[in-house]
């Protein structure tokens, strides 16, 4: 029988995850890395016993960590990430200039075909890649050094590059969403990059509809259908049909349609999972119950699923890297809290079991189907 | 030979479990003794000092004989007692929030 582990990333430590098919019992290691902030941790599709983890301390800086045999063993490889060239300037939350610098690397996603290949997204917003295992890392400076570039201006939580997705057909595409600058797209392996965000339309800015500045919390996809975009944009949820040349809004009947994370079902490109939140002002789930939302339309028309979630008094977040899915049948779902909750479907969202509840607040889930 | 104390969290990360000691050209200075210290434990790069600027990092501090000398010229020698190795030089993670 085939299993699952999950890669779970807090603000004290990293955590791994594992359980056979059946996904009823669970083996937990950890903490590693502890004390430790891991924003994300992820696995090769290529290879997976290669893992790559982003450990960071607001005194020490960035750490990055690999793997070689599933999470058993870490080296730390490099931990150098020098923007290309002469760094130049970004907008600060006020509106004046201020230079790149990097802080932290908020998301690690491995190439599809090659375990060495890895991208780093980073904050200041920047896209790295790396091909020796994680050993050395270059920018991809044609996304900063866009005309838009020194525009970009950071959300609350920084002016982070979050969200990386490789086209599984054509590895010369790639989208990137960044806080609060919108979505990229690059059609020529990260030579060169446009703004994706027609279609968005963000009240906080200006000129609603304008060409970056939305904040795009996430993005997922299936990669049967890889033109198919679902993002949590900060509000409103979003659908696009054409690889993200245009955006329509599917919030349809969420109660918020603030939120984070966004995920789809492994085996059904229409089923989409967010988890509302009340608002950018308060961080909580409506009327303190926690509810996943599905979707089985691709978008507007939204299902609350409840059973094994807290529907009284629960006041935790979940992250924008925090939800993922496994590829097993019927398909696993996964989200942790801030509150250090880690929840578990084994039955595509129908009914809920918390694996761990008090791990320290949650950074980041990733599901690995083992064979 | 100059004995270096690191906090918890780079002991852990430089794989060691007490006092690093170090063989540094005399006469020995913070500098020398970092550049030192990274060249033994490489993963230790980019953790005191800036990757891309070589400046300590805000949170970083370095005492010696009981005495604060983060502010003092990276070039400046050592204290004689931490030459001679009688007192580590000591890597500080400064106290922060509450």
């Amino acid at each position: 029988m085939s299993g699952v582990r999950l890669l779970v990333g807090t603000r004290k430590g990293a955590f791994v995850l594992t359980s056979d098919g059946s996904r009823d019992e669970w083996d937990v290691k950890g903490p590693l890395f502890a004390g430790w902030e891991i924003y994300h941790v992820n696995a090769s599709p290529a290879d997976p016993n290669r893992l790559y983890a982003s450990q960071s301390s607001g005194w020490f800086g960035q750490i990055l960590q690999r793997s070689d045999d599933g999470g058993q063993t870490w080296e730390p490889v490099g931990n150098e990430f020098a923007y290309d060239g002469v760094p130049g300037t970004h907008q600060w939350y006020d509106g004046t200039q201020h230079p790149w610098e990097f802080a932290r690397v908020w998301h690690l996603e491995p190439s599809l075909t090659d375990p060495d290949t890895v991208f780093a997204g980073v904050e200041d917003a920047a896209l790295f890649r790396s091909v020796d295992g994680g050993h050395t890392w270059q920018e991809h400076s044609g996304l900063r050094a866009h005309q838009t570039g020194e525009h970009w201006q950071p959300g609350a939580g920084g002016l982070c590059l979050h969200t990386i997705l490789i086209h599984p057909d054509d590895p010369q595409r790639m989208v990137v969403a960044i806080s609060a600058a919108g979505v990229f797209r690059t059609d020529d392996g990260g030579q060169t990059w446009r703004p994706i965000n027609r279609g968005l339309r963000s009240q906080e800015l200006p000129d609603e509809d304008r060409e970056v500045g939305h904040c795009v919390h996430r993005i997922a996809m299936n990669p049967s259908r890889p033109d198919v975009l679902f993002m949590q944009k900060h509000w409103d949820v979003m659908r696009s049909d054409d690889g993200g040349e245009s955006w329509h809004e599917v919030s349809g009947n969420l109660p918020s349609d603030f939120g984070f994370p966004i995920g789809v079902h492994a085996h059904e490109p229409d089923t989409v999972y967010v988890v509302p939140i009340k608002s950018d002002s308060e961080h909580v789930p409506p009327e303190g119950r926690l509810r996943v939302y599905r979707s089985r339309t691709g978008g507007n028309e939204w299902e609350a699923l409840t059973r094994g979630l807290p529907q009284s008094h629960c006041y935790v977040n979940v992250l924008r890297d925090a939800m993922a899915v496994d590829g097993l049948d019927p398909c696993g779902v996964y989200f942790g809290t801030t509150g250090g909750q880690v929840y578990a479907s084994s039955d595509a969202g129908d009914n809920w079991t918390p694996i761990v509840r008090d791990f320290p607040a949650v950074l980041s889930v990733e599901a690995q189907t083992l064979p | 030979m100059i004995r270096v104390a690191l906090p918890h969290h780079l002991r852990a990360l430089a794989g060691v479990d007490r006092e690093v000691h170090l063989d540094v050209q005399a006469p020995p200075t913070q500098r020398a003794v970092l550049d030192a210290l990274e060249a033994s434990y490489p993963a230790l790069r980019g953790t005191i000092r800036d990757h891309a600027t070589a400046e300590r990092r805000a949170f970083v501090r370095f005492f010696a004989c009981g005495r604060d000398i983060t502010l003092e010229s990276a070039d400046d020698p050592l204290p004689e007692a931490v030459q001679s190795g009688a007192e580590p030089f000591r890597v500080v993670g400064a106290m922060a929030g509450g």
